[in-house]
């Protein structure tokens, strides 16, 4: 069968095909249910990645992205499902234990938690540090915080403007820099 | 003061006696033997610890200056070589080991990341390790070629033949 069969063999969501990728938007109630039919009846036995999106002013805000893969044949299916501010969202570190990792770094960039995860910690800022860094409302120059003894944070001097490299440029002139200034 | 003359030896010789008596200042003396045996510390954080390992290893022999001693029990260490990008997670424990190194002691930022942030205006990253401890010299580069780190090293020896050590034996610690 072919990635958009397998798809529609899916009872509920919706199906898009984009350039030879296939993804399917399922309502949270439904997304362990459909997560576990891929692993078991379809034979995406693989998840690749778990990601999430923040639409800051939309509503539902957060979107979950899961990446599923076939070992024998390569077939790559994408799951997504909305989430709300106030929703957890079902674990899938009992389905596949790389979503252990994958979740702690969801949580911890975009403040999405997940019911029933077996240890629900922040897994590269340290414990305590108050903000989600990945969300679409926390500036790019970072905000301040202190816990003693543990760690502190500051701003990042942006000098008039993210520090980006530039497309189409000369070498010279694409290098990263603070745009305004150079 | 020692003269800043590199023609002029710190020490006198007299051939009559042979070498079993050299004239020469308390000061010059301890300097000569501090900067010839800097022991570094490596805080080896990004990619400028692999150029520092470059730089222990025998096509550029760190050995040559007498700093081929990486100690990594900061108890042992001389110098602090931050080689790399210092996140705002690991500053703390950076700042622990350099507090935990004994008098005399300096600290070279290798590399951008270590002495601006460099490249990371992030909301995850120290801009400079020198907002937590005291730098004595700054290598640019991303990360900086073997040859810049050795030049560096050699800067850091000017500039303790330079010191008053007899007198300051001990430096004012720098608040956080």
């Amino acid at each position: 069968m072919s990635v958009l069969e397998d798809a529609q063999a899916m009872t509920s969501g919706e199906v898009s095909e984009f350039r030879g990728e296939t993804t399917v938007v399922v309502p949270l109630a439904e997304l362990k249910a459909s997560l576990k039919k891929c692993r078991d009846a379809q034979g995406y036995e693989m998840l690749l990645d778990i990601s999430s999106v923040d639409y800051l002013g939309e509503e539902p805000r957060f979107e979950m992205v899961y990446e599923l893969a076939t070992l024998d044949d390569s077939k790559h299916l994408r799951i997504k499902a909305k989430v709300a501010e106030d929703e957890d969202v079902p674990t899938a570190s009992d389905l596949w234990k790389t979503a252990n990792w994958h979740e702690r770094e969801v949580y911890d960039m975009m403040g999405i938690k997940f019911a029933g995860h077996p240890q629900m910690e922040r897994i590269l800022m340290w414990e305590g540090y108050p903000y989600f860094p990945l969300r679409k409302d926390f500036p790019l120059a970072g905000k301040e915080s202190n816990m003693p003894e543990v760690a502190f944070s500051g701003v990042a001097p942006l000098e008039g403007g993210p520090f980006v490299t530039s497309p189409g440029a000369t070498r010279e002139h694409g290098e990263p820099r603070a745009r305004g200034e150079s | 003061m020692v003269d800043a003359n590199p023609n002029v030896s710190h020490t006198s010789y007299d051939s009559k006696i042979e070498g079993n008596i050299i004239i020469t200042r308390v000061d010059a003396a301890i300097n000569w033997m501090r900067k010839n045996s800097l022991w570094p510390m490596p805080m080896g954080l990004a990619c400028c610890a692999i150029e520092l390992m470059a730089t222990a290893s025998s096509r550029f022999d760190i050995s040559r200056f007498g700093a081929e001693v990486m100690r990594f029990s900061p108890r042992q260490a001389d110098v602090m070589i931050v080689a790399g990008t210092v996140t705002y997670k690991m500053a703390l424990a950076v700042k622990r080991v350099w507090d935990q190194m004994p008098e005399p002691k300096w600290c070279i930022a290798m590399g951008a990341c270590a002495s601006s942030g460099g490249m990371y205006r992030s909301y995850a990253v120290l801009q400079g390790i020198d907002r937590l401890i005291p730098v004595d010299v700054y290598i640019s580069g991303c990360p900086p070629r073997p040859e810049a780190l050795i030049e560096g090293l050699l800067k850091l020896q000017r500039m303790i033949d330079k010191e008053q050590s007899f007198m300051a034996q001990k430096r004012v610690p720098v608040e956080a």
